[in-house]
């Protein structure tokens, strides 16, 4: 059954008009060539996809198009200002938080949402926050402190 | 401009490193590369043909010229090699390893990998690129960088050993003078350029290193970070459509027959049927999905007999074939019969899966009889002879091209999507994606090998051991010999018919042998009341193995912490160590025993050596990588399938290490400036599930003997 869903992604207005039960994921990437959310397992159960609607770090492959209407999308693409990177992101350049960088954007987003439904998290908080976030070269050693950097940061309001 | 330069690449191939062949037969029914990169000079060097390399042959007869470098008439100096990433940080070492001998910011330098318009050094296997490719591109170079100071000399009648070349520019010039590599690639000095440059060039002792030895970060971080980053599934093409391809119903199971005419009579949708391959396009992943799951209802299949994993290691045992390779030293079979004591125990190893984080993917593109697929493989020339072969084209007619890949773990040998979407490109006359759903990966990608590992020793009254014998059903010989002393010793590879399809993998059979090994030596230590770690060094007169099972044992605390328990304990320690591929490593684990019996890995130390460090900081990250990745084999990670089916085919069912499974890790890296740089991103990984396992026998007095442990309380922590 196709519909037509009007939503925001990374501020800009997006219109499209498709089958409703098509996952978000697969609307950014082959609809609006937003390929940076990626694509790693499809259930739900490794958030390489994850995306912010409405300010929340959510798994845009368990997401589909009948409920994004109205919604605030944010990707990682829409993270960087005018080219400067989010902190988070220099976080991860800075401790060499990536191997083959494919979970990389769902690992940013996923901090970026925890640092806004938890401004000062701690090390257990993050820890259990990038839980379901998985990363097959199994660089969790960088990325967390690549998150514990950026919330330092976050905490000393630099 | 041509100026060879002769380099020798040999790449032992491990006995499931080699080539399989393609995945499809169907059934009946080069262009330019440099030439993309604009104005300038192309380097060309000889390089051996990687088919020479895999039959073992030297370079004298296979070298041929291959276009190495190319400088921009900008100065930009791009390095082609058929190397690829995919998360060991190959590129950011092989860009070092040029703007080291360059002498080229490593802004100004771009590397082409992985494209088989460009040379072809071989595939990404074996930890081959440190100890192979380094020094290849190194070589090419340095004599570049020569070539730049000798035309300058020419140019401006100067002694060429008066000069140096720094970011670029050639210092030492008369006043006021200036040459650079944006110079050389000029028109102007086409003439003096018609010279070789003379082979055997030196490249810098390590003592000189300026850029290789030091922590170069990821030198795509940027593009990454951003979500920027191509990786093989986020390749788009004009007017690309999105294939599905329809799957068997079990291993091995024959297509009767399938109604494809609802799929063909839908607008936008073609559906191919070519022998037993079925496939679909439509212009979004999802439409294809719906027309591949539609059909597949009406596919009757035919489905063998199939081994499911709980017959499977008595299964192996009895499929043993003939062929078997034995290795002797002394006289094990005497040897036994005359020691004071003898010990026998079988080590049972499960298939499992790399699971990288980008599933196999592949772009296809025709442009009439030209094809060009992008696709993520650690094997691009095999891939494109897979195209070349299965689609009955002559391979010159074939370019693939591998973007930096989500995850290889030697997982990625293969080149499965590429076939499928080149065969539906050519029926769609459309651009094709092909992207496998974590289930086809978890199902259709070929495994890590099961095994069963059969280990006897001998002891002497002394304690001391005589006598070894290791025979591996199954799994690989890697790793197979023991680096102890042992006067008599055989060992064996037996090759099995078995039921899932086997590849390479992260170490591959070293990570069974060693745990095989390392168990039993633990054994061997408590049958004789010793300190595990005095009884390996009572044996072990390597010095290289001695010195990383010395530094981790010592950063671990191991003396002190070490005691004989005679009764069940909370906590136990644990050690293993081992070489592989040229590099050592030893690694300390320290577990505690929960209430309920399961437990919990509490921290793991790993001193490693690989040679003089090119890049510490990514060496570390390899090092921890396979450190958690060892957790997963060790513990959980099980392919478990029944009447030809997976039975945990996601990431639900298939356990992967997580961020709370990670444990307090302490990395030694051991630098060794006076030795050859080795790889490093697999043999890290050998010591960590033996290690656990021996930490559990501390603490509980019991003895794990397969793997994965199957601590069941890790599952959802």
């Amino acid at each position: 059954m196709n519909l037509t869903a009007q939503f925001e992604v990374n501020g800009r207005e997006q219109r499209v008009s498709t089958d409703a039960k098509r996952t978000l994921l697969d609307v950014l990437r082959e609809d609006l060539g937003l390929t940076g959310t990626k694509f790693g397992c499809g259930e739900g159960q490794c958030r390489a996809c994850t995306v912010l609607i409405d300010g929340k770090a959510v798994q845009a492959c368990q997401t589909t198009m009948d409920e994004v209407d109205g919604r605030k999308i944010e990707t990682i693409e829409g993270l960087a200002n005018a080219g400067k990177l989010h902190p988070v992101q220099e976080a991860f350049i800075a401790e060499g938080a990536m191997q083959c960088g494919y979970c990389v954007p769902g690992m940013v987003m996923a901090t970026v949402g925890l640092f806004r439904r938890n401004p000062k998290p701690t090390a257990a908080e993050i820890t259990a926050g990038l839980n379901g976030n998985l990363c097959r070269c199994c660089g969790y050693v960088n990325v967390l402190k690549a998150v514990q950097r950026a919330a330092q940061i976050r905490k000393e309001g630099r | 401009m041509k100026t060879p330069l002769t380099e020798l690449e040999f790449t032992e191939p491990e006995r499931y490193e080699q080539y399989e062949g393609p995945f499809y037969h169907f059934e009946l029914s080069r262009r330019e590369f440099i030439a993309t990169l604009g104005a300038g000079l192309v380097i060309s060097v000889a390089t051996p043909s990687a088919f020479a390399q895999r039959a073992g042959r030297g370079a004298e007869q296979a070298a041929s010229l291959a276009q190495r470098l190319h400088i921009g008439v900008d100065g930009v100096v791009t390095v082609l090699t058929s190397k690829v990433e995919v998360g060991q940080g190959s590129r950011t070492q092989l860009t070092q390893a040029a703007a080291g001998e360059l002498h080229v910011a490593i802004e100004r330098l771009r590397l082409v990998m992985g494209d088989t318009a460009g040379p072809d050094d071989g595939g990404t296997a074996g930890s081959a690129t440190t100890p192979r490719s380094v020094p290849a591109i190194r070589k090419a170079c340095a004599a570049t960088r020569q070539l730049l100071l000798d035309t300058a000399a020419t140019a401006f009648t100067v002694e060429a050993g008066n000069l140096s070349v720094r970011d670029g520019k050639v210092e030492g010039l008369p006043p006021g003078k200036q040459f650079s590599y944006a110079d050389l690639a000029s028109e102007r000095h086409a003439e003096a350029l018609k010279q070789n440059v003379a082979p055997g060039v030196a490249i810098k002792e390590v003592a000189a290193w300026h850029v290789l030895g030091t922590s170069v970060p990821c030198v795509n971080g940027v593009e990454i970070v951003t979500g920027a980053h191509r990786y093989p599934s986020d390749i788009v093409r004009p007017g690309m459509v999105y294939g599905k391809v329809l799957r068997p119903a079990s291993y091995g199971a024959k297509l009767e027959e399938i109604d494809l005419g609802p799929a063909k009579a839908t607008p936008d949708v073609i559906a191919v049927r070519d022998g037993d391959f079925v496939g679909f396009t439509a212009p979004t992943s999802f439409a294809a999905e719906q027309a591949r799951n539609a059909a597949a209802k009406t596919a009757k299949w035919t489905s063998p007999a199939n081994v499911s994993s709980d017959e499977l290691h008595t299964h192996l045992r009895a499929k043993a074939s003939g062929r078997s390779r034995p290795e002797k030293r002394g006289n094990a079979d005497e040897a036994f019969q005359n020691a004071a004591k003898v010990l026998r125990e079988t080590y049972n190893i499960a298939y499992i899966q790399h699971a990288p984080m980008e599933p196999r993917a592949a772009v296809a593109e025709w442009n009439g009889d030209q094809l060009t697929v992008w696709t993520g493989s650690q094997q691009p020339a095999r891939v494109r002879q897979d195209l070349a072969q299965s689609l009955r084209i002559p391979t010159e007619r074939v370019r693939v091209i591998v973007p930096d890949t989500g995850g290889g773990f030697g997982g990625k040998h293969s080149g499965e999507a590429a076939v499928e979407a080149a065969r539906l490109a050519r029926e769609a006359r459309q651009p094709v994606s092909v992207r496998w759903s974590r289930e086809e990966e978890f199902t259709w990608a070929y495994f890590r090998p099961a095994g069963v590992i059969d280990v006897a020793g001998g002891l002497d009254a002394k304690g001391g051991l005589m006598a070894w014998e290791h025979v591996n059903f199954n799994s690989g010989s890697s790793a197979i010999a023991s680096p102890y002393q042992i006067p008599n010793v055989t060992t064996e590879f037996k090759d099995c018919e078995q039921p899932l399809r086997s590849g390479s993998y992260r170490a591959l059979a070293s990570t069974a042998n060693v745990f095989a090994r390392e168990s039993f030596m633990d054994e061997l230590a408590a049958a004789t009341d010793a300190d595990p770690l005095e009884f390996r060094l009572r044996h072990l007169t390597n010095e290289r193995l001695r010195n990383v099972l010395l530094a981790a044992t010592e950063r671990f605390g191991w003396h002190g912490a070490w005691k004989k328990n005679s009764s069940r304990q909370t906590t136990g320690i644990g050690l293993a160590c081992g070489i592989e591929k040229g590099s050592f490593a030893a690694c300390c684990a320290k577990i505690e025993v929960n209430t309920d019996g399961t437990f919990k890995v509490l921290k793991v130390v790993e001193a490693f050596e690989c040679g003089a460090i090119q890049n510490p900081a990514n060496l570390k990250a390899q090092v921890e990588g396979c450190i958690i990745m060892g957790l997963g084999g060790a513990l959980t990670e099980e392919t478990r399938f029944k009447n030809g089916a997976m039975l945990n085919a996601s990431f639900r069912s298939y356990r992967v290490p997580r961020f709370k499974d990670v444990p307090e890790i302490e990395t030694v890296l051991v630098n060794r400036p006076d030795l050859p740089s080795v790889g490093a991103g697999e043999t890290p990984i050998i010591g960590i599930a033996p290690a656990i396992a021996n930490a559990l026998f501390h603490a509980a007095q019991s003895r794990i003997r397969s793997l994965p442990i199957r601590n069941e309380s890790f599952w959802y922590a």
